[in-house]
């Protein structure tokens, strides 16, 4: 009894130093937010709300070809951010490959972090020969380089979105694994898991209950990470041909495209970068926030 | 454990990670349902030439004969031909090795000056007006692609102020050293941008230790405790994380290479993809993981060099 009073003193939800200010700093206080946490998530919410709100932020059809308008600078009365090489909008393209860029960061890390994290906890609670096999399968995965790995299992099942998915997540869930293994190795003899084994609870109910929700959090700041790099393979990718496939308007194509009027145009190599730039430097920055919480 | 029996284990799981990099590469073709001879050759398959492929890869024999002949292959040096240029493909690839090897060292060498560099000054001036500065316009190269950059520095310095040539690789040392100046800067900024974050935690969490203080009160210089007594143990973990960036770097300097316009293994990758050129990919993808497993070994041994209290469990 006295371990548990004990414990419930010390979780950070019952912290009671803040109870007496008042407001918005409470708010602060008690979710612990940051500078670093906050500018983050507001560069985010907005990214999201363009990726939401394409169809009433962009006055052009992304895909439309309009010849008589190409390369058009950025501040052009009619186009902001310019035209490419089809006379197409780019300030059009960039906001609708905004909702397929988070699409990409969403999907590559969703399934790769329920695999990954469901492994770590069943190798880190039963440890054994699973275990070992599986570390070694880790190993071997880890001695590819990333992108190599990715492009040679595109190269077999071709470009395309869902092959995209099936070939980041293949080497995708390593991380998370990994993490939450750790975490699993930290918590599997502390007390209110004895107490859970000593009560009768079954092993997948101890796991999935009692062990993971306290072994998730570090792979969830990584989840960020994880995003940005998803996006960035997904980018690279198109950039080299691998990706969706023109006309559809993606960042990496779309600089790609821009490569062969550097002279000519350097906005539409440019500024499809800077939008990659934003949405890396939001997710960065919620990561490294919810990690200096910690 | 000593240094000889350490490297003895570890070359005996090199030797295991080696084989299940080889079942990895060849059961990927085979895994997939389908006949492989035509997954390989997709839209160029017909009846004719899958049986030849079948007959070249020995996809007619049994799995354990195949893969025999796969990883034997290997060994000997020689890994098939090309179905693209017809020719062997150890003289296509081995031409294009040594560029690759030597751009990503070029690039290893900027980013240790740039990581030097920025990471202590980082550290020292840590919460200041550079500190800030460093750190982000490090994040800044970090969330952005290589290929956008290296087209960004195109723009500036190639295009815009003419110092350096647009692509290629040019004849002689020092005019290879000038050409690749540009794509070795890209991968090294990229790569610092991971390990300045790194070394300047590092740094600042070394600086607090008991030795570090005993050295400022023997009224050692400041330069030389940095130097001598923070760096050296900060730096520990930075070359751990050097070892697992070195597969992103190879990575990085293959796509660079087609930025630049650069003869190395990357070009000839992306080639061979298009064209469905199998063996190639094949080659090449054990290549890079060859090396990156290779790096991993030193990248081990040098911490018992580092940190002489370092024993290997």
């Amino acid at each position: 009894m006295n371990l548990m009073s004990e414990q419930v003193l010390h979780s950070p939800t019952l912290d009671l130093r803040f109870a007496s200010s008042t407001g918005i700093r409470k708010r602060v206080k008690q979710w612990r937010l940051n500078a670093t946490l906050l500018t983050g998530v507001g560069m985010l919410c907005v990214v999201v709300l363009v990726a939401l709100g394409a169809a009433l932020l962009t006055p052009y059809d992304p895909i439309a070809q309009q010849l008589s308008d190409a390369f058009l600078p950025p501040f052009s009365p009619a186009h902001i951010l310019g035209t490419d090489n089809f006379g197409r909008d780019i300030w059009s393209r960039i906001v609708y490959s905004t909702r397929l860029d988070l699409q990409i960061g969403f999907f590559s890390v969703l399934f790769p972090f329920i695999f990954g994290s469901l492994i770590g906890v069943l190798t880190g609670y039963h440890g054994g020969k699973l275990d070992v096999l599986v570390m070694r399968v880790v190993d071997v995965l880890m001695a590819f380089p990333f992108l190599v790995l990715v492009i040679a299992i595109m190269s077999i099942l071709g470009p395309g979105l869902t092959n995209l998915y099936i070939a980041v997540g293949v080497v995708g869930w390593i991380p998370y694994a990994r993490i939450v293994r750790a975490e699993t190795l930290a918590t599997r003899n502390l007390e209110y898991v004895q107490a859970a084994r000593t009560v009768g609870c079954s092993t997948a109910r101890i796991m999935l209950k009692h062990v993971l929700p306290n072994a998730i959090a570090p792979a969830l700041i990584y989840v960020f990470t994880g995003m940005v790099l998803a996006i960035l393979t997904g980018a690279t990718l198109s950039f080299l041909g691998l990706g969706p496939q023109p006309p559809t308007p993606e960042w990496g194509a779309m600089i790609a495209e821009g490569r062969q009027f550097l002279l000519l145009a350097w906005w539409m190599t440019t500024l499809p970068g800077l939008a990659l730039l934003v949405i890396g430097v939001a997710l960065s920055l919620v990561g490294d926030g919810l990690a200096e919480r910690r | 454990m000593n240094r000889f029996a350490y490297i003895r284990k570890r070359l005996i799981l090199m030797v295991f990670v080696l084989f299940g990099v080889t079942i990895i590469i060849f059961g990927m073709v085979r895994i997939i349902p389908g006949d492989p001879a035509f997954l390989i050759l997709g839209d160029r398959a017909t009846d004719q030439n899958a049986a030849a492929l079948r007959e070249q890869l020995g996809l007619n024999k049994p799995l354990y004969e195949q893969y025999w002949m796969f990883v034997s292959g290997f060994a000997r040096g020689s890994m098939g031909d090309s179905l693209l240029y017809r020719q062997p493909v150890a003289d296509l690839v081995g031409k294009r090795v040594p560029i690759s090897i030597s751009l990503a060292f070029y690039a290893m060498t900027l980013a240790a000056f740039i990581t030097l560099t920025f990471g202590i000054w980082s550290a020292v001036q840590q919460g200041r007006v550079a500190d800030h500065l460093i750190r982000l316009s490090f994040l800044f190269i970090l969330t952005t692609p290589n290929f956008w950059f290296g087209i960004l520095l195109i723009l500036l310095l190639a295009l815009g102020l003419r110092w350096f040539p647009v692509a290629g690789f040019g004849e002689t040392l020092q005019e290879h050293i000038w050409y690749l100046f540009l794509p070795a800067l890209t991968l090294g900024l990229q790569l610092s941008a991971v390990l300045i974050r790194n070394l300047r935690s590092q740094i600042i969490l070394t600086m607090r230790a008991d030795y570090v203080r005993t050295a400022r009160a023997k009224g050692l210089s400041e330069r030389w405790v940095l130097s001598r007594h923070v760096l050296r143990n900060a730096l520990m973990s930075t070359i751990t994380i050097f070892g697992l960036q070195f597969g992103n770097l190879i990575g990085g300097t293959l796509v660079i290479e087609t930025v630049f316009a650069i003869p190395g293994m990357g070009q000839l990758l992306f080639q061979s993809i298009t064209a469905r050129d199998y063996p190639v990919v094949q080659a090449i993808t054990v290549i890079t993981a060859f090396l990156v497993i290779v790096v991993n070994l030193f990248v081990d041994l040098s911490y018992s060099f580092l940190d002489p209290r370092v024993t290997y469990e």
